[in-house]
This record gives C-alpha cells, structure tokens and sequence, in this order.
C-alpha cells in the first residue's frame, strides 16, 4: 500500500506510543510482584542451605516468613568481619559490587570475581538468644555461567551445614545437578578450613567417602569437570581471606563468649 | 466451524509445521527441551505471542504503509513478548528463571514474524487469530515431544517425577548425557523431520 511520507511518520509514532504505554504499564503494574518473587526466591534458598527446608517442599510466601522469624539477616563489612548498622531490608549485594564507591577490584581468583563488595549480606539464624549456623552468599563461574548461591556454616564457624545455588545455565544433567539433592546431600560435615587456616575444601575427581574419611572432599558432578572445580574455585575465594574468613572467625569466637 | 478455517488451524500440526517442514524457531527449540516443564511454559508463551500479535497486525493491515511494514511489526511484536516475559516473572517465577533469556528472544523468533509476514498481512482477523494458535501449536508438538525425550533419557524423569531411577541415585538407568546438551535436541528434531517427510512424501524438497 503506498502512502505519502507524513502518513508514515505519523503511523509509525502512533504505534510506538500505544506499545510503549502498553509495555509500561505492564512492567510498572507488574514489578511490585516480581520485586517480591525474587525475595521470596533468594529466602527460599536460604532456608534450603540452613536445612530449614527441603527441595520440593511447597513453600508460600507466608511459610516461608513464619520459618524466617528465627533468622536474623545482618550486612557486614567485608574487609573487618564486622557487623554494621547498614540496614539489611534496603542492602543489594550485587548492586554494591558494581558501584566504585561501595566496591572495590577483587584480588585474581579462579571463580572469575571482578568486584569485591565492601559490605555482605549474611544470614545468622539463630538457637534462642545465639545463632547456631551462618549463611553466607557465594558466586563464581562454572562452564557456561555464573553460578550464585548460599553456603551454610555450623557454630564453629568451619562445619559446613549445607549448599543450595539458587541461579546457574550449567548443563542440565551434567553441571546442572548441582541441584541434585544427592549430590548437596554430601556437604552436611565436611570441614571448610585446612590445618594452615585456609580454605582446604574440594570438590574432587570420583568418590570422597563420609565426612569422617574425608573431611576436606566432596564427590565430583559426573561429566562436569569445570563445573565441579568451578564450585572448588568460588568457596576457595567466599571462604578465603577477600571473602567470609574473617567473618566466620568472629562468628565462632562470638559462640565461645 | 468452517472446513477452510479448520484447514487453517490444523495444516500447520503436520502439513506444515514450522519447525519440521519450514525449519524455523530451531533455536528456542533447542535451548529450553531439557525439561517439559519449560518447555510448556515456552510453548504457551509463543503461542500467545503468535496468537495476540496475528490479530493485532490483522488488524492494522490496511493501514501499515508497506514501506516500514516489517519495523512496525517488529515493533508489536516486540512489545507482546516483553508483556509476556513481565508476566511470567510476576507469576511463574522459578520457570521464568529456568527460562532466562529466551522468552526475550521470542522476538526473534521466526516463525512469529514469518506468520505476520506472510499471513496476518493478507488476511482477516479470525483467520489469523486462527492460523497464530495452529503454527504455536505445531511448534509445540515439535518442542513438547522433544522435551519428552530428552527428559526421559538424560534425566529419567517426566515433568520432574521419576520414571528411569537413575545408577547415581540408586537405581538402573545410566542416563545419556548427550541427550542433556543442546546438540542432542538436533538428533531428536534431525529424526522428527525424517519421520515426518517419509511419512508425508511431498514435503521432502526436490533435489538439485
């Protein structure tokens, strides 16, 4: 159909007005319930490493706040181990890790971080009046994507008590099975930290055994090599002397008072 | 309802079916299979899209200048996928996770540009109403038995309940991680095609 130039400038500015309005209004109606799904997922997942609650458990929003009365969130400073009065509602880790002002360049690492946050969100939840486990954040490259999740840290501030990622594109079946209950079944005990104080934990090529047998080793993700040591390398990092170490020492001395 | 427009719901399922014959939309086809369970959720939101943005251009048909025809449906179509991510991030969120990027790349899928291309522009309202849901539905079947197959062999489950126990978790099954990667869903589409085309002979392409 021909039409002269004025009509198909007019037209077209029309319909780029009704689709902007109409996809404006979608994301503004619409963000209220999303901003609340992506804390109720990360909450989620948080009570999934604490052993709080169990995968294919059905949990709404409601179930997930009653369990989360026990738990306490805190930002800490990153860099002293401390907690600070930055209030936890408000605090977006990923967010602070981009601004210059509230970040810094992380050290080399193999986990692929680039930026180290000054402050972190953690979670302690807590026994009555003392927390009796700490859930701290960890992120770091697999294959083909970052990998984001939470690992849980017993009272003394060494026994890991468990591992959920709540965000990975690793290979479903290979990398992928991270998720595998079974597999995040083998965390519960194992010890983070090595005689020298560093972080000794490893995913490793084949079968480790219990905890007791081997308390620095977990089984590797059959088919997922990069995956597996990607694992390695982030917990290598959060656990290390830029990530959590400080923090989980003053977690455990914090127990012994 | 009429013969002709029965004819127009149900040609594409297998006369014409955008991935098998027309080989279209094979990217998205590939990225979410693994799982039925995004599969579906990717299927009902192509043919949404594909439905809504049919009538939409049908409707605007004698009024789109043909020069910048192809930008204005673009434009709606674009906007009828970012409607659609938004709402499945409000309502479904874990599967609009697992989804990630390509419900975003709906817009670039094919088949929902060819149909407005080379229907909705020609045609009706109703028609194209029509013609949108029976070319999402022939993109479904295609995605849904491969998501089928794939589950099953490299996970052994369907929509996430077991049916192969797999040797890892204590049972028999030693799943096929090939089957798991992108490159496995060609085998599976690769035979689809095959059987379709022996079975319908003159949809194979003329060689030379």
């Amino acid at each position: 159909m021909r039409h002269n130039a004025l009509y198909t400038i007019l037209f077209s500015g029309a319909v780029c007005v009704a689709c902007a309005v109409l996809v404006s209004s979608a994301a503004v109606s619409l963000k209220e319930n999303q901003l609340r799904n992506a804390a109720l997922d990360k909450q989620r997942n948080v009570l999934f490493a604490a052993g709080l609650a169990q995968a294919g458990e059905d949990l709404d929003a409601n179930e997930v706040q009653r369990r989360f009365e026990g738990i306490r969130s805190l930002v800490i400073d990153l860099r002293t181990g401390e907690r600070t009065d930055i209030d936890p509602t408000g605090f977006d880790q990923a967010k602070a890790a981009k601004d210059p002002a509230t970040s810094r360049e992380a050290p080399r690492n193999r986990a692929s971080v680039k930026r180290l946050p000054d402050h972190a969100l953690v979670y302690e939840i807590m026994d009555g009046e003392r927390p009796s486990m700490a859930v701290v954040p960890i992120e770091g490259y697999g294959l083909w994507s970052t990998l984001y999740g939470f690992l849980a840290v017993g009272q003394d501030g060494n026994t890991i008590e468990g591992i959920t990622y709540y965000q990975h594109g690793e290979t479903p079946g290979l990398g992928g099975e991270v998720d595998n209950p079974n597999w995040k079944s083998l965390w519960p005990g194992r010890k983070i930290y090595g005689a020298a104080g560093d972080p000794a934990i490893r995913v490793i090529k084949g079968t480790a055994g219990s905890p007791a047998d081997a308390p620095h080793q977990v089984d590797g993700l059959t088919g997922a090599t990069i995956t597996s040591n990607g694992v390695t390398s982030m917990l290598d990092f959060w656990l290390g002397d830029s990530g959590f170490k400080t923090y989980l020492k003053q977690f455990q001395e914090g127990q012994a008072l | 309802m009429t013969a002709a427009s029965t004819k127009t719901l149900l040609d594409p399922l297998f006369e014409s079916n955008p991935i098998a014959l027309q080989v279209l939309g094979i990217c998205s086809a590939l990225a979410v299979t693994t799982k039925l369970e995004t599969a579906l959720v990717m299927c009902l939101a192509v043919i949404s899209v594909l439905a809504l943005s049919n009538v939409s251009i049908s409707l605007l048909r004698n009024f789109i200048p043909g020069n910048v025809r192809i930008i204005v449906q673009l434009t709606i179509i674009a906007s009828l996928v970012i409607m659609t991510d938004q709402v499945l991030k409000a309502y479904i969120y874990e599967i609009s996770k697992q989804l990630s990027v390509f419900v975003g790349l709906i817009i670039t899928n094919c088949i929902i540009m060819g149909r407005a291309e080379a229907y909705a522009m020609q045609n009706g309202p109703l028609d194209s109403l029509l013609d949108g849901l029976g070319n999402g539905l022939g993109y479904s079947a295609i995605l849904m038995a491969t998501a089928f197959l794939r589950e099953l062999l490299a996970q052994g489950t369907v929509f996430g309940a077991v049916v192969l126990p797999k040797v890892h978790d204590g049972g028999w099954y030693n799943p096929n991680g090939l089957l798991g990667i992108s490159a496995g869903a060609f085998f599976i589409i690769g035979l689809f095609i095959w059987a379709l085309r022996s079975w319908k002979t003159e949809q194979v392409e003329p060689e030379g």
